[in-house]
């Protein structure tokens, strides 16, 4: 192992669509970052904005949910909840001047495991670029 | 144009000779109203239902000890009205009392609401050191002459929401020349013509925005961008340095009249430390700050309830240390605004963008 900067990414994985597709991409032996902390959520209607600005403040370098695509919510409607979250969230990132592309939403379903591989690859070599969340050093939050 | 009611005399007169119209002819049962308590100079929202008790009732009183929406959540949350009473509020106070009963916390059912084209409300503290009487012939001269009057709440100064949007009647009182010798009550509503007739009073039509009013809402609006400058919370830098003073009171939150939560995250165990932070942080940042959280109070309320912040100052006005709460939030939350194209307050038949979504919006979100 090199000493290159590792980021730490917490993500939030719907039950039903991402986390099975997170088991895919395991199962299929694809090659996923080690960056990626994954929590189980039942729902990605159930991430509350709390959950991601918690992460965010306490220094993870990048914040995922994940969740079925528009229309397959196992809930029906709480993956269209999480989106306006996720919008409302962008919003006040970009007002008060925070880093936005820390945190993001992304529909992964169930059968998805390479593109459950590939947003987290890709993410996590965004995140190596943008270095680490200047939160992780302070001692304020 | 709007029918209206002109008396002759100045407005909260006026208004205190309308509530005893409505309230000796049995038309209402009760007015809501602010009320002077006693001889130390405290104001309170009051329900009152007696003639004798109206006589302290301030209804156009420039100060906010609570905002009214709140007060009215208490009265009408757990049963409705079932007598009718005239409720005197502000454009804010009515915009909370909307957002609550879109969230199932109260109840216009009886109500006759009643706001004022707003001048704005004095701080707090000005109540009890009796300052604002003081001011209140300045205050008079400025609010007829349509300018913001320098002694009011910076909120106040930076609102453009001064015009009720759906009251029953509206009082018009700032930017009216004729405020100190008459004023109108603009019947908006067939419920407000019912309640006015009879009442003393000539009917007339008066505009409710008339081009006088102009000048004021471009003064406000000029003020508000003036205020968003003042303060800074630009990135992580920003943050810490407006909200490093927080005692963690919560008092922001307990006078918001859109925090209406029993049981507030912010005041349950969750949001204490845990052990494993209280080892590990320390570790990685070199110390931990306690109370800890700040940030994250503040930044998790502003995600729960910033958009449908209606801009009442009632946060900024409590507390302690002068942070610029409503300042922040109202700042946040005109851009929040703006995405889900939503006005506090406008109808309360309208959802509340967080509790409801349509299929085919925001299509990038999750397809990156």
């Amino acid at each position: 192992m090199s000493d290159a900067y590792n980021p730490r990414i917490v993500g939030f994985l719907c039950n039903w669509c991402a986390y099975t597709g997170a088991d895919l991409a395991g199962v299929s032996r694809a090659r996923v970052s080690s960056s990626l902390h994954a929590i189980r959520v039942m729902c990605s209607g159930r991430i509350d904005p709390l959950y991601v600005i918690m992460a965010y403040l306490k220094g993870a370098d990048g914040v995922m949910g994940m969740g079925c695509h528009p229309g397959d919510c196992h809930y029906l409607k709480g993956n269209y909840n999480a989106r306006r979250r996720f919008v409302m969230l962008e919003s006040i990132f970009k007002t008060l001047g925070l880093d936005g592309k820390r945190i993001g939403l992304w529909w992964v379903s169930a059968s998805e495991g390479k593109r459950f591989a590939q947003v987290t690859n890709e993410f996590t070599e965004l995140m190596k670029t943008k270095g680490p969340n200047p939160f992780r050093e302070e001692m304020f939050i | 144009m709007p029918k209206a009611l002109k008396m002759d005399v100045e407005a909260s007169q006026g208004v205190k000779n309308f509530l005893k119209h409505l309230l000796e002819s049995g038309k209402v049962k009760g007015v809501f109203a602010l009320k002077k308590m006693n001889d130390s100079g405290a104001v309170s929202y009051s329900l009152i239902t007696s003639v004798e008790e109206l006589a302290s009732a301030e209804p156009l009183m420039p100060l906010m000890p609570e905002n009214a929406g709140q007060a009215l959540s208490r009265l009408t949350v757990k049963e409705a009205l079932k007598e009718p009473v005239a409720a005197v509020l502000r454009p804010c106070e009515l915009r909370a009392f909307t957002e609550l009963v879109k969230r199932v916390q109260g109840s216009e059912d009886n109500l006759l609401l009643i706001s004022p084209i707003c001048a704005g409300v004095f701080p707090l503290s000005s109540a009890t050191d009796g300052s604002w009487e003081k001011q209140m012939a300045s205050y008079a001269e400025s609010s007829r002459e349509g300018k913001i009057h320098p002694g009011v709440r910076k909120m106040c100064q930076a609102c453009t929401s001064f015009i009720p949007g759906r009251a029953d009647i509206t009082v018009a009182f700032a930017g009216r020349k004729d405020t100190g010798s008459s004023c109108h009550l603009i019947l908006d509503t067939p419920r407000g013509e019912e309640f006015a007739q009879g009442a003393p009073g000539t009917p007339e039509t008066v505009e409710k925005e008339p081009a006088e009013l102009a000048p004021l809402r471009e003064a406000r609006a000029a003020r508000r961008s003036e205020v968003f400058k003042e303060i800074d919370v630009q990135g992580q830098k920003g943050l810490i340095k407006t909200f490093a003073p927080c005692l963690g009171c919560h008092g922001c939150m307990h006078v918001c009249p859109i925090c209406h939560c029993v049981l507030c995250v912010f005041d349950s165990k969750m949001y204490e430390l845990q052990p494993w932070s209280i080892e590990s942080e320390p570790e990685s940042k070199g110390g931990i700050r306690v109370p800890s959280g700040t940030l994250f109070f503040h930044l998790g309320r502003m995600a729960h309830m910033a958009v449908s912040c209606v801009n009442c100052g009632m946060c900024s006005d409590v507390c302690p240390v002068n942070i610029p709460v409503s300042e922040v939030f109202s700042m946040v939350g005109d851009q929040l605004q703006k995405v889900f194209e939503y006005v506090p307050g406008r109808d309360v038949e309208e959802s509340v963008p967080s509790g409801t979504y349509k299929e085919d919006e925001f299509a990038g979100i999750g397809e990156q």
